[in-house]
């Protein structure tokens, strides 16, 4: 089966002037159609850079990046905006939703990007709503809803237009421990019932068990695949910092 | 598309408001520096238009009303005698002097003309008649004069050039550009008023004959008399315009100030724009990252600035009639011709859209990565 997102060999440089900031060093991943990918990794990772990337709003240095099987690391950045719209959906950790435009009104604006206009958006936006359930707030605004309730509209702006890849950047940071499963919940259902590769860029260890798999990143590489016993003992220490709860770590551990 | 332009504007009423204030200062600055140049402009060839001739002829070189020089009134039977004039009338336009019994003095153009046909003749007359001009001694202010010239009704009596002048009347709205007022009386009058002789006249006023060829005729004028031009209307009207509004820099003023109130539209309505643009710039970065190409953004902003332009433009309009109205009993007439209305109208939505050129370029340079920045 293809790919929903194919890395091959990317390299990410900034040029600041004279100095030369590699941030991305040779970084292979896939993201399989019907998988949730957590990306972690300490602050500076890369993470995010990857995730532009795969996003298609940066390109990389050198590399391949396929999106739904299309090379995209060569288009021109007229070309980028034309790939998101088609392929990907995007959930903020500040959900992003336009305050000024109600719930519904937010799905149509992002449908309306996608050229679905009219009472077909109206009719879409009503099923995207009804998807996270939230079809009864389809007049209220963002500003009337819980965090939990905005990620769940942001997740169905996501969905519009039914994108292959849905790039998610801590979306859970914001939200409390019920809304965040909530959210997780969502995202894999996505995955799984639709088909889509979903990525999650994440710091919180409570969403450990919604991935399919766990991407560690760091220093702009992707590290090596633990053994289980490595995977122990760097969980292990991960659990003693206090970031991640034992259920958590071992969560983890069984689907590294 | 979701009214997102609409709701961004709408959402902050403060900054609408603003918006709308420095629009709407804008408009009115432009409208009454472009109506006073309106006004200036018809006053000083008020008396030219008014007339309602074919032809003036003028001394020779005569480069505005004001200017005219005397010739002889000879002239006037040689254009009488000329195939397609139905008539002609000898004029005079020439300062003079107004004197109170109080002994205050002040300075009055004097427009003489024959009351018997009517023909260059007051307009606009409020009280008395045009025929009372026919009687000695008689003369027709505008009622905005008054004050200035110390009359408050009609029977007072004046001097002008140390002759008694009886006032029998008055006018509304016949302004002098140069500020010394109008003052109407007969051609016999105003010649005694002005000291000239009998035998001399300022200016003949020419009507065709309904179906003559003016242009023929004009030239037919021109070869027939020695010393002076024969202008159309329109022409000696121009020329008279012309020399008040740019040969003395009086317009430039009046244009320049109307320029500087469209800078200073331009420069408020892109504060506000851009400072709503800020505000929102978070939005249009997630828009951008959504695949929005620059265009659809473009168009937020665009709407944005028209709409502002639209409600701005409405309420300006109300303000400036009611300045316009109000300028009306004023010395300086404000004019909203509906062509400068119309006008007015795109300027203001061209200012808008200008001013939203700055906000526009910063979403074009927005980076939409910034969405993953915290």
């Amino acid at each position: 089966m293809q790919a929903a997102i194919s890395v091959r060999d990317v390299t990410k440089v900034y040029v600041e002037g004279a100095n030369k900031i590699q941030v991305l060093h040779g970084v292979d991943f896939d993201v399989e159609q019907g998988e949730v990918v957590l990306l972690m990794g300490p602050s500076g990772s890369g993470k995010t850079t990857l995730l532009s990337i795969m996003g298609c709003i940066l390109r990389a240095t050198s590399g391949s990046v396929q999106i739904a099987g299309q090379e995209v690391a060569k288009l021109s950045e007229r070309e980028l905006p034309e790939i998101r719209l088609q392929h990907i959906g995007f959930v903020f950790q500040g959900f992003n939703l336009f305050p000024t435009l109600t719930v519904g009104e937010n799905i149509e604006l992002a449908l309306d990007l996608k050229r679905i206009r009219g009472e077909r958006a109206k009719q879409e936006a009503r099923k995207l709503l009804d998807q996270v359930e939230l079809a009864a707030k389809y007049d209220s605004f963002p500003a009337d809803l819980s965090g939990g309730q905005k990620q769940r509209v942001a997740i169905a702006r996501a969905l519009a237009g039914s994108p292959r890849v849905i790039l998610a950047d801590e979306p859970t940071a914001a939200l409390d421990s019920q809304s965040g499963r909530n959210v997780m919940e969502m995202m894999r259902d996505l995955a799984r019932k639709h088909g889509r590769g979903v990525v999650v860029v994440t710091h919180d260890s409570r969403v450990l068990e919604f991935g399919d798999r766990i991407v560690h990143m760091e220093d702009g590489r992707i590290a090596e695949p633990e053994t289980e016993a490595s995977g122990r003992k760097g969980m292990a220490e991960v659990v003693s910092m206090g970031l991640l709860s034992t259920n958590s770590a071992e969560h983890a551990l069984r689907i590294c | 598309m979701p009214p997102l332009a609409q709701r961004n504007l709408m959402h902050d009423k403060v900054r609408l408001t603003v918006t709308l204030t420095g629009i709407v200062f804008a408009v009115v600055l432009i409208v009454v520096e472009l109506g006073l140049f309106v006004g200036f402009t018809v006053t000083t060839s008020g008396i030219i238009d008014q007339s309602k001739v074919d032809l003036w002829i003028v001394s020779k070189g005569t480069p505005y009303i004001e200017q005219g020089s005397a010739f002889s009134e000879r002239k006037l039977y040689q254009v009488l005698a000329t195939p397609g004039v139905a008539h002609a009338d000898k004029y005079i336009v020439r300062f003079s002097n107004w004197k109170t019994p109080q002994g205050a003095e002040d300075g009055i153009q004097i427009v003489g003309f024959n009351p018997y046909t009517g023909v260059g003749g007051p307009w606009n007359v409020v009280e008395g008649k045009v025929e009372d001009l026919k009687t000695p001694d008689a003369v027709m202010v505008d009622e905005i004069y008054k004050k200035k010239l110390g009359v408050t009704k009609v029977g007072e009596t004046f001097e002008i050039n140390r002759r008694r002048a009886r006032v029998v009347g008055f006018t509304r709205g016949i302004r002098a550009f140069t500020t010394t007022p109008y003052v109407f009386t007969s051609f016999k009058n105003a010649q005694a008023y002005t000291g000239i002789a009998e035998d001399q006249t300022y200016f003949i006023l020419v009507r065709a004959l309904p179906g003559t060829d003016r242009a023929a005729l004009q030239h037919e004028l021109e070869s027939r008399l020695r010393d002076v031009d024969v202008l159309t209307t329109r022409k000696f009207s121009s020329m008279t315009r012309i020399y008040w509004m740019f040969t003395t820099g009086a317009g430039v003023a009046v244009l320049i100030a109307a320029l500087l109130g469209l800078v200073v539209g331009v420069v408020v309505v892109a504060q506000t724009i851009y400072a709503t643009t800020m505000d929102h710039i978070r939005e249009y970065g997630t828009l951008k990252a959504m695949g929005a190409p620059n265009s659809y953004i473009y168009r937020v902003i665009i709407t944005q600035a028209g709409m502002s332009a639209v409600a701005g433009y409405v309420l300006a309009m109300f303000v400036s009639v009611f300045i316009v109205h109000a300028s009306q009993s004023g010395g300086a007439a404000i004019l909203l011709p509906w062509q400068m209305a119309v006008g007015i109208f795109f300027l203001t939505l061209l200012m808008c859209v200008s001013a939203a050129v700055v906000s526009i370029n910063k979403v074009t340079s927005l980076d939409p990565a910034m969405v993953f920045r915290g």
